[in-house]
Parts: structure tokens; sequence; C-alpha cells
């Protein structure tokens, strides 16, 4: 689609797409590492609830099972902001903007009437990606692209979910 | 050195995530709204790919897979509540650090909200350690292996049926 506001023509993203095939196939034959984003969020959580309350953290199940500390994927994910920033810089396509153009056009201009809708969305979608082990990356690209049961049947999940969701909010425009 | 492949990887996918707009709000929800399939063009595109590459490795021995266990309990209800906070934030982790990366400001609340999310997570987890988490493991399956049949019979078809939707996509102009 032709964005007027930047007159320039995203990539294709079958192309995109494909690229995005072989640098997963690199990135496994060179590092042994499958994309995934998800977990980052609970060690960033763990790290900065370390901050006020150490003891307690250190004594959680869960975050002994992930431990609140650098590794891979939090530099992977660290990545993706930063080669979103200059990719958007150098396209000319970088836009400082607090509310999305489909969610305006239906909600209106409210800065934080999105953002409390951002915010409660991405409550309820960590909480369900960490139960269901995985994220569009960890499961939809990692656990498909392996043939896992568990990502077929999660990205399956994913989607039904998010269908309801937007008929409940556009109903269906 | 896995730190510094995690960044250089990450950036070379948010490059390609923000010139496809996949990190857009618009795009996401085009998808829930099925009016703009743009993100699952991508992701299946992804996934062919991948799919190819790494069985064919991994035949020729130089990889290992990473399978996740299918827990189903875990798998569908927590997949469903995924997608039903996912039509509200209209970013997945990963690109909501993209988003914020290209200047949308609301990621940053999305961003916030998945942390508090997951810290929930951490304190629900024993209980659901014992409950939810115990419904239907089946263990570390794959599909070949649910089939009891060659990958290459798996990645055949699933190749043809992902060039088919993609002729549909086209075809309704999607």
């Amino acid at each position: 689609m032709y964005d007027p506001q930047t007159r320039r023509r995203p990539m294709n993203p079958y192309l995109g797409g494909a690229l995005a095939g072989i640098l997963v196939v690199l990135s496994v034959y060179g590092a042994g590492k499958f994309f995934g984003a998800s977990t980052t969020f609970v060690r960033v959580a763990g790290y900065l609830e370390s901050a006020v309350a150490a003891d307690r953290v250190a004594a959680m199940p869960y975050f002994m099972k992930e431990i609140p500390a650098l590794d891979w994927q939090m530099t992977f994910v660290a990545g993706i902001f930063l080669g979103a920033f200059l990719a958007s810089i150098l396209g000319n396509t970088f836009r400082l903007l607090a509310v999305p153009d489909s969610f305006a056009a239906r909600f209106g201009r409210s800065g934080t009437r999105r953002g409390v809708v951002a915010f409660l969305g991405g409550v309820l979608a960590m909480f369900g990606a960490r139960l269901a082990d995985g994220c569009p990356s960890g499961h939809g690209l990692s656990g498909t692209l392996q043939l896992s049961l568990s990502g077929f049947v999660a990205l399956a999940c994913f989607f039904v979910g998010g269908l309801i969701t937007a008929r409940l909010l556009y109903g269906g425009r | 050195m896995d730190l510094w492949y995690g960044l250089a990887t990450g950036a070379l996918f948010g490059v390609l995530l923000q010139r496809c707009e996949v990190l857009r709000y618009d795009r996401q929800l085009g998808a829930l709204r099925l009016k703009d399939m743009t993100i699952v063009k991508f992701m299946l595109s992804t996934v062919v790919v991948g799919m190819i590459g790494v069985y064919g490795l991994l035949d020729l021995g130089l990889v290992k897979l990473s399978v996740k266990p299918a827990v189903l309990g875990g798998n569908i209800i927590g997949g469903l509540l995924f997608g039903l906070g996912w039509g509200l934030v209209g970013y997945c982790p990963g690109t909501a650090a993209g988003a914020l990366g290209e200047g949308r400001l609301d990621a940053f609340w999305a961003i916030l909200g998945m942390l508090a999310g997951a810290a929930l997570y951490a304190e629900a987890y024993p209980r659901l350690l014992d409950t939810v988490l115990t419904w239907g493991d089946l263990g570390k399956l794959t599909l070949p292996q649910v089939l009891g049949v060659n990958h290459w019979l798996v990645i055949g078809p699933f190749a043809l049926l992902v060039l088919l939707l993609f002729r549909l996509f086209e075809r309704l102009r999607v």
C-alpha cells in the first residue's frame, strides 16, 4: 500500500519475510539460536523487581527458571528496536505518533485512551504468551518452522483470540 | 559473543520488519480484521524459507532443533489469552520494541503492560504449574512424529498450502 504521508513504498512482504527466513537459518547455523522475544520481558521484569525486593525475586520459582540476566534474546530484542530506529530514520518513515491511524479513526485521538488500551492489552498478551510458553516469534516463527505441535496449536490460538477482539472492537468494519 | 550475534540478528530483523511495515498497529489489526494480510504474508514466508533451510541443515547434521514441549492446556489457554490481548495492544512482544524504534509512542505503554504481565505471570506460576500446565502434556512433539512420516512429507504439502493461500490473498487483494 502506498503511504501518502511518507511517499515511500514498503518492501514487498513476501521478499522481506523470505529474507527474514534466511536470517533465521543463518542464526540457527551460526549461533544455534532460534528467534523469540517474550522471555526477555520476564527477565527484565525480574531485574526491575529485584531492585526493590531482591530476596523475594531470588526465591520465586519462575525467576529461578528464567534468571534475570543479559542473554542472546535480550540483545536480539534490543536489536529489533535499533534496526527499526535506523531503518525508519534512513527511510524517512520515522514518525512520533501516540495514536495509530486506524485506532484514531475508530476511537478518537486521545493518547490516554490509546495508552490505557495498549497497557491492558500488553498485560493480557504477555500473561498469555508466558502461559503458552511463547509469542508469535517463539511459537509463531520458530515453533512452526521446526514443525512443532506446540507452535501450530499456539499460533492458531493467537489468531482466534485476536480475531475475536478485533471483531469486538471494530465490529467487522 | 552470543550477545553480539543477538544484537546483529535483531537489528537485521528489525530493518526487515520496519521496511515491510509489519511493526505497525494498523497492519497487525488489519490482519485481525481480515483486511490487510501483510503480516501474514511476511510471517508465512519466513516460516517456509526457515523450515526448508533448518530441516535441510538438520539432514546434513549441521544444526540442532529446539522444540518446545506441547502442553495443550498452556498452549491453548495461553494462546487464546495472548490473542485477546494482542487485538487490544496491536503489537506482539518483538514488534512492540520495533514500533517504539520507529517512533510509535503507544508501544511504550504496550511494553510497560507486557512487563507487568510478565511480573503477574511470575506470581501466578506456582499455582499454574500444578494445574493448567499439567493438562495435555504431550512432551516435545513435532508434526512428522505425530503423523509418523518423514519431515519432507510435511514440509512439501505445507509449502504448497502456503502458496495457495498467498494466491488467494492476491486474488482478494488483501
